[in-house]
């Protein structure tokens, strides 16, 4: 009897035990829904898909560093500001006496992998929830990571890019720590073969006409894939993706050029792709890339200016007589482009302070104009979008491209001379070289036509004139910036900085 | 238990038949050791609940004993004795060396004191019974080396918090909290008359611990009947008067207006108090706020067992009035406490602990700015007590103070909330012996607390601006509920080979889940605007938005453990033990881990050369190392969508979702490397004891934030930032000493003296990435946060800028270099920064170190002598080498201020340490080392004095005790500190010493009576 018992209460203690361990293995950590939305538990809905591919937007409007010292780099503009060390990362940049220790080359650096980061978030979870038209978001995400990528490529040269092959394949995977001391820089090649990718399936699953003003298009995405051939110097792609664009897309040259860099002119017939910008919100220096507004257009805001149409900034990016001077006689788009500061206040009996460098000159398509809401910091909160892609341009790509691939000089003619056209007001201006000539026509055209919107420098670059035509431009160093030094040790020196830097 | 049944019926049925020849039997007790009679023996009759206590003189006397039946003489600190019934015994008891030292638990077991091989803190219940804390976390103060205990706030109910060898952790610093065997989150739910002792873990022992060992193990076991005895009831009793341990110096109504005016006459504006003539001293609003108020508690407890069953029943009741507004601010609580001891047979032994706990509370707002003692200093001695601030005095129309000010008395007639919540909590355990060798256990502790407040906001106006006032009136109720179990199961086997080899080997398993939930809602428009109706279902309004919010949490540790101890011959001691840890709140892959540790000791004294020696009666060299973790960073692996996303479509904004913080998939908890080496000694026949330990440990993987990360990680995108990571190393070294003398002079003399002394230095090593992470806050509006962690300094430092006096003329301010950058320009009068990186200028770059919030030395100085009938003890705490920012002084024109104000600066030559008084802007406001101050203090915690009453009194009145005592806690603090309370802090380890007004401790003056029988 004391025996059974005893016997009984063993049986009953291991059972406990042994039930116990046999229930508790680590599934046991495995935790219970605690109704938390996290980053990996997102994209269970259409709308959670809409909202992921506004973040994946937001980190455009950061790209206005990108453009403000496009034009600085480049033989268009002086940095300016207030003195000389006035933000000194710009003022080197100006001087090409840029090195690794540039905390504005760290910026489009850090916000350009912030935006590619972003879209690989989306991409990475693209095929959660299945839903009509997802297809076209992800085009969409697709697209914004080779506009990412594009100005990395650009002003870097070759990143390293998360598992490439898959990414290749359209799929997207954030970079996590640790990271960097394990993934090499990808090739330029590589860099471009993956924006091309992510470019080619996004003219493919786009409209010409987007649901919201503001987001991407087929045409977006073929000019912006010919753009990337023509960085390659692949002519023939370019001009058979950029000719599509101008042969079926719905675009047209605005009928006044005035009209297209005032907010009337936001999104209109001309514009390809536009970075999206407001006055309705704040923002302050602790964040810049948090603002909604552009703040270039305050850096080159006049300095200390009181007067009509335009409201104070700045003074960088002040556009050099040089620049001024590229304009013929009879461009109607000099005085759209160019502020003589002094001749306007004359007229105007406007005042206006005298910055560093000052040229007597400001970048008129981006200044900021009177009557803005102008949330917050004013200088930070412009609302001017950045018309990232003219059809204008398009055109003078694809003039370029069907010229310098030797395809077809006539069309290239043809597209360049619907440029001069609008500028001129007449037919009597129009070019009608061809070869070399015709190609420096066109080189030429993109400086007045473009000048001011931030692709000079990269256009001196490519088409390898840089070093004649920008003051300190070292060939076979310049071409591309360094690497952030931080970025560097970060990886431990896995990613070797770009030559002589 | 059929067993017991029937033995108690058979003794029953025996104890009627036998009656007639059953005999009284009586005896002295005496100690074999020096033949004095023993006090309080148990004598029980065997198998029976019979028995007696010997008296005064050891003298015993059973009626009724059978003539056949066996006596057991119990008594702690000697063998257990065994000895057939005569009629007059003569008993002598052998001391029990083995016993003679406490049991201490260890986790998993416990072990004789004497072959402890790691650093252990102990206090029984006769300490907590002295101390008669309110919380049972206070027993620790002082009391122990390595451990101190803070808290925040003196109000009723307000809580502790602990540091075990100081902070090594900028994240958290609390101890793991273990009541019989079941982890708990805090001690509130425990009656100090209920805890038989606390034991702290404070090395590398606690390594069975694993990963939430780091920050030491406090052990509490609570109180259980012993085996046969006869039942006990004791009724404890005190109540108290309360009191505030201190007022601060504040200016009287004339000092207050001279001030004033002096400031406004120095910034050029017109003076606001024109006649000082006739204003008098005005008022003291801390003599408004603080009051006289009652404490009472009550215990009532039964305890006892048979040979097989053990019982201890306590009911507890405590009443606890706030010194600021009593009836708005209090404290009560209830305990019902069983815990009752079975042996199914031979081999099997339960356990059953219960505690039910249920307390209310109220509060007023409190520490920091807003709280009524911040408006208490603040407010003007001029006004009257139902004044409110609207203007319209003093030459202004406006306001006079800012808008966090208003009259204290309004602000606690228009506080309004409850607080009441109730938990049971308890652990069953089975305990099944398999051999005499191997013994298996497993038990399950849980702990259910379930809670609601409620808080109702009238509507008020307190004058333009305020932010006190409500126009909408609003009652906000939430309701929460916390669960947790542990669940450990283990087997124990213990052997020894050829009488020298002793072995020990522990294996088990523990699971532990915290899981709850919490719903909140506000109503608006409460009726009538008043309290009596404040309740959701009564209210009328709708809010602007969800006015509701729910939450739940789980979080889960599953662990294995073993351990080895071997001593051979009880000289050699060595232990060894591993722990594998695995915690649900880090990513799948990186959950889990192993914690190890080593101890071993040597009883030197057990060896030939000392064996015999007259002065030392014990020498035990010990030592461990080890490496423990600290749970914290749960859930970083996770990504919340925190970041902003915001663009324009349409030309509006859109918002979306995007990443906020960074996940980081690697995120660890901390581990601590801890190093300690002990030495235990007692001589001069036991009556000297000494505890010694040096200690080092290193805490590695310190969670850090916004450490620079490559940027291709996107932590630069709007909202989002830098994974947290572990990158950050401290150091923590120090010693501890106790000293506890003891001695029987005569008779009716004996006496204790106790010191302790820990002394503690920590220092950030290193923190990857060079950042330092900064806490705190001073002042307001001040983008500059006071507290740092930063390489070569501690934890939690002040960092701030260095003054040296004040400019006397424009000439000095001329001579130094200029203090524009930090805001303004300097004027004679104002404080003199200074330029600590020689740049010639003084900045925000000129910051440095200007303090610690943590002390260097703890002491504790204990003493208590018994004569006769009559008991004194005295209990002493000081901390000693640590600084606290003075934070409670609010920078508005018009408030009043402390008196050391009466020695500012008026003119060349008049002060070097007060700056001016003026309305104009200054940097006299920024955080500088003229706010912060040496808050070193000794406080004696605890004066006691008693009186039971002689044995033959209490025989005639059947009682085994009754003493009347009367105590006073808090009595005195000695330190140059101005503020409430220099032993308060909100125990942050960045940000922890800033005083914002410290609710002060609370002196209370007892009267009490303890009753048993």
């Amino acid at each position: 009897m004391k025996n059974n018992k005893n016997i009984l209460s063993a049986i009953l203690v291991f059972t406990l035990i042994a039930t116990g361990i046999y229930s508790c293995s680590d599934e046991f950590l495995d935790e219970t829904q605690n109704y938390n939305i996290d980053s990996e538990n997102f994209f269970n809905s259409e709308e959670d898909y809409y909202l992921a591919l506004v973040g994946a937007y937001d980190l455009l409007q950061a790209s206005y560093v990108n453009v403000l010292l496009g034009e600085i780099a480049s033989d268009n503009t002086l940095c300016g500001g207030e003195s000389a060390t006035d933000v000194v990362g710009f003022q080197q940049i100006d001087d090409m006496g840029h090195t690794e220790v540039n905390s504005n080359l760290r910026d489009i650096w850090s916000w350009m992998f912030a935006g590619v980061s972003r879209t690989n978030y989306f991409l990475e979870n693209q095929n959660k929830t299945a839903f009509d038209g997802r297809d076209a978001m992800v085009a969409e995400a697709r697209f914004l990571r080779a506009y990412y990528h594009f100005e990395l490529v650009k002003w870097f040269g070759g990143i390293p890019i998360k598992n490439y092959e898959a990414a290749l394949s359209g799929a997207g995977e954030r970079f996590v720590p640790g990271d960097e001391l394990s993934i090499p820089r990808s090739s330029v090649a590589e860099v471009y073969a993956l924006i091309e990718s992510d470019l080619i399936y996004a003219v493919n699953n786009l409209e010409y006409t987007a649901p919201q003003v503001g987001r991407v298009t087929k045409g977006a995405a073929e000019a912006l894939l010919g753009k990337a051939y023509l960085y390659q110097n692949k002519f023939t792609e370019a001009a058979t993706v950029l000719d599509n664009v101008i042969n079926n897309g719905p675009y047209d040259l605005a009928l006044d050029y005035a009209t297209i860099f005032e907010s009337g002119g936001e999104n209109n017939v001309e514009s390809v792709f536009e970075v999206q910008y407001t006055d309705a919100e704040g923002a302050g220096f602790g964040c810049l890339q948090c603002s909604e507004g552009n703040i270039a257009v305050g850096f080159n805001g006049i300095r200390n200016y009181s007067g009509p149409t335009f409201d104070s900034g700045y003074s960088f990016n002040v556009p050099t007589q040089e620049a001024v001077d590229a304009f013929e006689t009879g461009d109607s788009r000099k005085d759209v482009s160019i502020l003589d500061i002094e001749a306007w206040a004359t007229t105007t009996q406007a005042t206006f302070g005298v910055g560093y460098e000052h040229t007597g000159y400001y970048n008129r398509k981006y200044l900021a104009r009177q009557g803005d809401q102008n949330m917050g910091d004013q200088n930070l909160t412009n609302p001017n979008n950045y018309r990232s892609i003219r059809f204008a341009d398009v055109l003078l790509m694809a003039a370029e491209a069907n010229n310098r691939g030797s395809i077809d000089d006539a069309k290239a003619q043809l597209y360049l001379n619907r440029v001069r056209e609008r500028a001129f007001g007449n037919t009597t201006s129009n070019v009608s070289a061809s070869g070399t000539a015709l190609t420096d026509a066109i080189y030429h055209e993109r400086r007045v036509e473009l000048v001011g919107e931030g692709h000079r420098f990269f256009d001196l670059v490519r088409t390898g004139q840089a070093a004649s035509e920008i003051d300190g431009f070292v060939a076979g160093r310049n071409e591309l910036f360094p690497i952030p030094i931080e970025e560097i040790q970060f990886s431990n020196g896995l990613w070797t900085q770009n030559t002589t830097y | 238990m059929k067993k017991i049944f029937y033995s108690a019926l058979m003794t029953l049925a025996f104890a009627f038949t036998a009656s007639a020849q059953n005999a009284t039997v009586s005896g002295t007790v005496k100690s074999s050791a020096d033949g004095l009679p023993l006090i309080g023996v148990n004598v029980i009759v065997k198998d029976t609940s019979t028995g007696a206590v010997s008296d005064f003189d050891g003298n015993f006397t059973i009626t009724n004993v059978q003539p056949n039946a066996t006596l057991v003489f119990t008594y702690i600190g000697f063998e257990t004795k065994e000895l057939p019934a005569s009629a007059n015994m003569n008993v002598s008891l052998e001391e029990d060396n083995e016993s003679l030292d406490e049991i201490v638990v260890i986790g998993y077991g416990s072990k004789s004191r004497k072959d402890v091989t790691g650093s252990v803190s102990f206090v029984g219940a006769e300490t907590i019974e002295k101390l008669k804390p309110v919380d049972v976390s206070q027993a620790l103060q002082g009391t122990t080396t390595g451990v101190s205990v803070s808290s925040a706030s003196g109000s009723p109910g307000s809580g502790f918090k602990f540091l075990i060898r100081g902070v090594s952790s900028n994240s958290s610093n609390d101890p793991l909290l273990v009541v019989d065997g079941y982890i708990v989150s805090n001690l509130n739910s425990l009656n100090p008359n209920d805890i038989e002792s606390l034991t702290v873990l404070k090395d590398a022992q606690a390594a069975i611990y694993g990963i939430q060992g780091a920050n030491g193990v406090i052990l509490v076991t609570t109180k259980n009947g012993k085996k046969n005895t006869a039942p006990k009831v004791s009724y404890n009793a005190f109540a108290a008067v309360q009191q505030t341990t201190k007022k601060l110096s504040l200016l009287n109504g004339t000092e207050y207006a001279a001030l004033v005016n002096e400031s406004y006459a120095a910034n050029g504006q017109s003076l606001p108090h024109t006649n000082l003539s006739g204003l008098g001293e005005g008022l003291d609003w801390q003599d408004q706020i603080f009051d006289q108020a009652l404490m009472t508690n009550h215990n009532l407890s039964l305890s006892g067992g048979t040979e097989k069953i053990t019982y201890y029943l306590s009911a507890t009741h405590l009443d606890q009035d706030g010194i600021i507004a009593p009836d708005k601010s209090n404290y009560v609580r209830d305990n019902i406490k069983l815990n009752l001891g079975v042996d199914v047979n031979d081999r099997l032994k339960t356990t059953l602990n219960l505690n039910y706990f249920s307390n209310s509370r109220k509060s007023i707002n409190e520490s920091g700015l807003g709280s009524v003692l911040f408006n208490a200093i603040s407010y003007s001695p001029l006004f009257t007590l139902d004044q409110e601030d609207v203007g319209g005095v003093f030459g202004s129309d406006a306001a006079l103070f800012g808008n966090e000010i208003i009259n204290p008395l309004s602000q606690i007639r228009d506080t309004y909330n409850s607080y009441s919540g109730s938990s049971i909590e308890g652990n069953f355990q089975l305990e099944y012996k398999l051999t005499d060798a191997l013994k298996v256990t497993s038990r399950i502790g849980f702990k259910t607390y379930s809670d609601k407040s409620k808080s109702f906001s009238p509507i008020v106006d307190y004058g333009a601006g305020k932010v006190f006032n409500t126009t909408r009136s609003t009652v906000n109720q939430s309701r929460n509920q916390y669960d947790s179990y542990t669940w450990d199961s283990f087997a124990t086997y213990k052997k020894s080979i050829a009488d020298k080899h002793n072995i020990e080997t522990t294996v088990g398993m523990t699971v532990v889940k915290n899981w709850g939930d919490g719903l909140s809602g506000t109503g608006y428009d409460v009726p009538y605007n008043s309290w009596d109706f404040a309740d959701i279902s009564q209210t009328t309004g709708l809010g602007t938005g969800n006015d509701t919010s729910s939450y739940t949490y789980d979080n889960r540790l599953l662990s294995y453990f073993g351990r080895l101890q071997y001593d051979f011959k009880g000289k050699y001691l060595l232990s060894a033990m591993v722990r594998r840890d695995g915690s649900s709140a880090f990513d799948n892959e990186y959950r889990i881990d192993y914690f190890k540790s080593v101890t071993a000791g040597w009883k030197i004294s057990e060896e030939n050369f000392l064996k015999d020696n007259e002065t030392i009666d014990f020498l035990k060299l010990r030592g461990s190392y080890g490496t423990l973790g600290n749970l914290v960073g749960a859930d970083l692996y996770k990504a919340l969508l925190s970041g902003e996303a915001t663009y324009v479509f349409d030309g509006v904004l859109s918002n979306g979702q995007a990443l906020g913080k960074l996940p980081n998939k690697i995120a660890q908890w901390e581990t601590a490397e801890k190093l300690d080496i002990g030495l235990d000694a007692k001589l001069f026949n036991n009556k000297l004891e000494i505890v010694a330990d040096y200690f080092l440990e290193d805490r590695v993987d310190l969670l850090i934030e916004n450490l620079p990360v490559s940027g291709i990680l996107g932590t630069t995108a709007p909202g989002s930032s830098a994974p947290t990571v572990n990158a950050g190393t401290t150091r923590s070294e120090g010693y501890e000493l106790l000293l506890n003398y003891s001695d029987n002079i005569s008779e009716n003399l004996s006496f204790n003296v106790s010191y302790n002394v820990t002394k503690i230095k920590g220092e950030v090593i290193n923190i990857i990435g060079d950042v330092s992470p900064t806490g705190g806050s001073f002042g307001v509006g001040q983008p500059l946060l006071p507290s740092i962690m930063t390489v070569g300094q501690p934890i939690g430092s002040f960092y701030g800028l260095q003054t040296n006096g004040i400019f006397q003329n424009q000439a000095e301010v001329n001579a130094h270099p200029t203090q524009e950058g930090l805001g303004y320009a300097a004027s004679p009068g104002d404080i003199r920064y200074v330029d600590v990186n020689g740049d010639n200028k003084i900045d925000a770059d000129d910051r440095t170190f200007i303090g610690k919030p943590l002390a260097d030395y703890f002491m504790g100085f204990n003493f208590s002598i018994n004569y006769k009938n009559f008991d004194f003890s005295a209990y002493t705490y000081a901390e000693v080498g640590k600084e606290m920012v003075r934070n409670y002084e609010r920078d508005q024109p018009n408030v009043n201020r402390l008196d050391y104000y009466l020695d500012r600066w008026t003119g060349p030559g008049t002060s070097n340490t007060v700056p001016r008084a003026t309305t104009g802007a200054t940097t006299n406001k920024l955080f500088s080392d003229f706010f912060v101050e040496d808050a070193s203090f000794v406080r004696i915690q605890n004066i006691q004095l008693g009186y039971s009453l002689p044995e033959d009194l209490l025989e005639k009145i059947g009682m085994s005790k009754v003493r009347i005592y009367t105590s006073v806690n808090n009595a005195f603090t000695f330190t140059k500190y101005k503020g409430f309370d220099p032993a308060a802090t909100n125990g942050a380890a960045i940000g922890g010493g800033i005083d914002s007004g410290f609710y002060p401790a609370v002196r209370q003056y007892i009267l009490g009576l303890n009753v048993s029988f």
